[in-house]
C-alpha cells in the first residue's frame, strides 16, 4: 500500500478550524495527489470541539485518520490538546499556538491562517505558491494583503 | 471535470446533470446541505415544513413524468414512512428518489436508526454509496433504475459519506440531461391506491423487485478484490474505505446496491473463503439478509453496532479483538452561543422549577449547564404532546409546572398538531406552549422555513404567522415577546399562565444571532 500522509487540525467551533483543512486540500488537490478531508458538522458551530483531518498519497481510502497513525497535528486552541492528541503518532509533529507569533496577529481570528503557514512549512513538497493561491481562493480579496503577511509569519518561523 | 467534493455536493451535482426537476425536503444533519447545494448550482429547490410533505411534493411532481429529489436525515424518513410505503406499490411514471443520511455515532441525532431496514420493510431498491463519487455514480444510476421500474428508489449515505471530501469526476458536467417536459397522464389503475389496485400493485411490485436482484446480480453495482483466499470480508458504504485500510491483503465483496442484494453472487464469493466476515456499520442488515439465504457467514461481534467504525475499529472487528476501546478525553460540548436569544428563556425556566418538555433543536442545549432546563426530548414536534400526556396524569401541583418548548421551524413541522390536541382534550390545568421564535433553522445551519418570509434560496416568500395559525386552532392566550429584553415580564406572564386553567402560547421572539449575522452578509436585512 503506497503511504499516505495524515494531518489533523483541532480547536473550537468558530476558529475556523475547518477553512484550514479546506485550504490543504484544496493545495494537495491541485499538487494532482489523492486526497480526502472528513469532519463531523452539526453542532460544532455552538463553541464546541471541532476537529478535521485531511490524508492524501497517491491513493487513499478512508476519510478518517485511524488513532496513533497522525503525522501532523495542528490545534488551534490548547485546551484541545488532549482530546486530539491519541490521533498523533509517537514521533509526530505538533503544531500549536505557542509556535508562531500570535504577538504579531493582526486580528485574533487570523490564527488559523498564520498556522496553516507554519503547517505548509512542514509539507516542502507542496510549493509555497500553492498555498498562497488556494488561501486567496478561499476568502474575499479585502482580506488577502493581511492573510498572506499572516501566513508567511507562520511559515517563516 | 474533476474536482474536490463532499458526498452532498455531488449529489447535489448529479441530481443536476441527471435533469432533476424539483428537489424537496426538510433540512436535517447531515443531509442539509444537498439542496441548498443544488438550488445554488440552478436547480429548483424548496424546503418543505416536515419531510413528509417534502416527500409527497417530489411524488406529485414525479407523478407528472419529471425527475424529483427528496432529502431528509434518517428521523425524518419516519416522518415521511406514510407516503414512503405507498409510493412503494404506485410507483411514479417520472423518476423519484429518496436521500436518507444516516447519522451512525450520533454526531448530531437523537438516534442511530439504520435506515437500510426501509428499503426491506416498504420494498425499495436501495443504493449505498461509499465516496464522493459513488454519490454521484450511484444517484445517476438510481435514476435510471427508477425510470426504468417506475418504482422509488433509496439512496442511504451516511454523516462521512455526506460531508467527506473527496476527489470527483463529474462526467455529465456542461452535458446535463434535459428535463422532461411535465404531463400528466390518466392512469389510476397505478396511482390510486384503494385495495382493489394495490393487490395488483403489491404483486407487481414484489415481481419487479426480483428483476432488479438479477439486474444487480450482473456486476455493474458491486466490485471484487481477490486477496487471499483465507479471510473473505463482505460490506457496503464507508465501511469498505476503512476494510481496505484496515486489512489491505483480504478479499473483498464490496456491494453498491444493497436491495434486493446480489445474493447468488455473495455465494459464491463466499464458497470461494475459508472465512467470510460481515464488515458494516449499524445493524446487522446484510448478515441476516446473507444468513436467511442459507449462506454461512460471520458476523461482527456486538459492540461494533454501536457508533461509526473506523479503520482502527475494523481492524480490531476482524481480529474479533473485544478489549475496551480507549475512550479518549471528552471535547469540549457545543453548548448555547453567547448572545443566544434562548439564554434568558432557559433561566427563567429553570428559576421557576418548571418541568420542560423539550424538542428538537438548538434549545435542545438547555439541558446543559449552567441551565439544566429541559427534562424531555423525543422527537420533532414531541414537546406539545408530550407535555398535555404529563399535564393529563402529574398531581395538580406537578402538573402546573409543566411547559413545552418548541423551536419555530419545529412549531411548523410536526407542532401544530400538538395545538390541535391541546385545545381538543384539554388537560384540567390548561397548559403552556413556549414557542422559541428565532426566525430561522438555526440548529442545521440556518436555512429558511416558512415562517421567515424568504425561500430556500432567500428570495421573499409570504411569512406564515405562528401567532394566527394557534389563534385560528383556538388556544385561550397568544403572547409575543422578547424574553432577553422583557424577562422579568416574561417571568411573569409565564407564572401567571402556569397559575390558570387556560391553554396558552406564547411565543418568545428574537432572531438567532448567527442567522442575523449570516443575512447580512447576503445583504437580507
Amino acid at each position: 500500500m503506497s503511504k499516505v500522509t495524515n494531518i489533523i487540525a483541532a480547536g473550537l467551533g468558530g476558529q475556523g478550524v475547518l477553512k484550514i483543512t479546506d485550504i490543504l486540500a484544496d493545495v494537495i488537490f491541485r499538487a494532482g495527489l489523492d486526497v480526502k478531508k472528513s469532519e463531523v458538522h452539526g453542532m460544532s458551530q455552538r463553541g464546541g470541539s471541532v476537529s478535521s483531518e485531511v490524508r492524501f498519497g497517491d491513493k487513499v481510502n478512508s476519510p478518517m485518520v485511524p488513532a496513533g497513525e497522525g503525522d501532523i497535528l495542528v490545534v488551534l486552541d490548547i485546551s484541545q490538546l488532549e482530546v486530539a492528541r491519541p490521533v498523533l503518532k509517537a514521533d509526530g509533529i505538533l503544531i500549536t499556538p505557542e509556535d508562531v507569533p500570535t504577538d504579531k496577529l493582526s486580528n485574533p481570528k487570523a490564527l488559523n491562517v498564520m498556522l496553516l503557514g507554519a503547517l505548509s512549512a512542514k509539507l516542502p513538497e507542496f510549493p509555497e505558491e500553492l498555498f498562497i493561491a488556494a488561501l486567496q481562493k478561499a476568502f474575499p480579496e479585502k482580506l488577502h494583503e493581511a492573510n498572506e503577511a499572516m501566513f508567511k509569519l507562520g511559515r517563516n518561523q | 471535470m474533476k474536482l474536490l467534493a463532499s458526498g452532498n455536493e455531488a449529489v447535489a451535482m448529479a441530481a443536476l446533470d441527471c435533469g432533476v426537476t424539483l428537489g424537496c425536503g426538510y433540512p436535517g444533519t447531515p443531509s442539509s446541505e444537498i439542496l441548498d447545494e443544488f438550488s445554488k448550482l440552478g436547480g429548483s429547490a424548496e424546503w418543505a415544513p416536515n419531510e413528509k410533505c417534502a416527500l409527497e411534493v417530489a411524488i406529485g411532481a414525479a407523478y407528472t413524468g419529471v425527475r424529483a429529489l427528496a432529502t431528509m436525515k434518517h428521523v425524518g424518513l419516519n416522518v415521511a414512512a406514510d407516503p414512503f410505503f405507498t409510493i412503494a406499490y404506485s410507483g411514479t411514471p417520472g423518476g423519484l428518489v429518496v436521500i436518507s443520511a444516516d447519522d451512525p455515532g450520533m454526531a448530531s441525532s437523537q438516534n442511530e436508526q439504520d435506515n437500510r431496514r426501509y428499503a426491506v420493510s416498504a420494498g425499495v431498491p436501495m443504493f449505498e454509496p461509499a465516496d464522493s463519487q459513488e454519490c454521484y455514480d450511484f444517484l445517476c444510476a438510481a435514476f435510471e433504475l427508477a425510470d426504468k421500474f417506475r418504482s422509488p428508489v433509496l439512496f442511504r449515505m451516511t454523516t462521512r459519506v455526506c460531508h467527506s471530501q473527496c476527489i470527483v469526476e463529474r462526467r455529465f458536467a456542461g452535458k446535463p440531461m434535459a428535463e422532461k417536459a411535465a404531463s400528466f397522464t390518466r392512469d389510476p389503475k397505478s396511482n390510486v391506491m384503494v385495495p382493489a389496485f394495490a393487490k395488483l400493485a403489491h404483486k407487481r411490485l414484489r415481481a419487479d423487485l426480483a428483476a432488479m436482484q438479477k439486474i444487480n446480480e450482473a456486476g455493474e453495482f458491486f466490485s471484487v478484490v481477490n486477496g487471499s483466499a483465507d479471510l473473505g470480508i463482505i460490506t457496503s458504504g464507508i465501511s469498505y474505505q476503512h476494510v481496505l485500510d484496515a486489512a489491505p491483503e483480504v478479499s473483498v465483496f464490496k456491494i453498491g446496491m444493497t436491495y434486493p442484494l446480489p445474493i447468488e453472487a455473495i455465494r459464491k464469493f463466499a464458497a470461494g473463503v475459508k472465512r467470510c466476515l460481515i464488515v458494516e456499520e449499524g445493524d446487522s442488515f446484510l448478515y441476516e439478509q446473507i444468513m436467511a439465504a442459507g449462506i454461512a457467514v460471520e458476523n461482527k461481534p456486538e459492540a461494533f453496532r454501536f457508533g461509526e467504525l473506523n479503520v482502527s475499529r475494523v481492524r480490531k472487528l476482524i481480529a474479533g479483538d473485544l478489549t475496551p476501546e480507549p475512550a479518549g478525553a471528552p471535547g469540549k460540548p457545543p453548548q448555547l452561543c453567547p448572545g443566544c436569544p434562548h439564554r434568558k428563556t432557559f433561566e427563567v425556566l429553570r428559576d421557576l422549577g418548571c418541568i420542560v418538555s423539550g424538542d428538537i433543536g438548538c434549545y435542545t442545549l438547555g439541558v446543559m449547564p449552567p441551565f439544566n432546563a429541559i427534562d424531555s426530548c423525543v422527537c420533532m414536534g414531541a414537546s406539545v404532546t408530550v407535555g398535555l400526556g404529563m399535564r393529563h396524569t402529574l398531581p395538580e401541583s406537578e402538573a402546573r409546572k409543566v411547559v413545552s418548548v418548541i423551536g419555530d421551524s419545529t412549531f411548523l413541522h410536526t407542532g401544530i398538531n400538538g395545538i390541535v390536541e391541546m385545545v381538543y382534550n384539554r388537560p384540567a390545568t390548561g397548559h403552556v406552549v413556549l414557542i422559541l421564535d428565532n426566525r430561522i433553522t438555526a440548529m442545521t445551519g440556518c436555512q429558511e422555513n416558512p415562517a421567515t418570509g424568504r425561500k430556500l434560496d432567500h428570495t421573499p416568500a409570504y411569512a406564515v404567522s405562528l401567532e394566527n395559525i394557534v389563534k385560528g386552532i383556538g388556544v385561550d392566550n397568544c403572547d409575543v415577546i422578547d424574553t432577553t429584553l422583557e424577562t422579568e415580564k416574561f417571568a411573569e406572564l409565564l407564572k401567571t399562565r402556569l397559575a390558570s386553567n387556560d391553554c396558552s402560547v406564547i411565543i418568545a421572539r428574537r432572531p438567532c444571532i448567527l442567522a442575523m449575522a449570516k443575512m447580512a452578509k447576503m445583504g437580507k436585512n
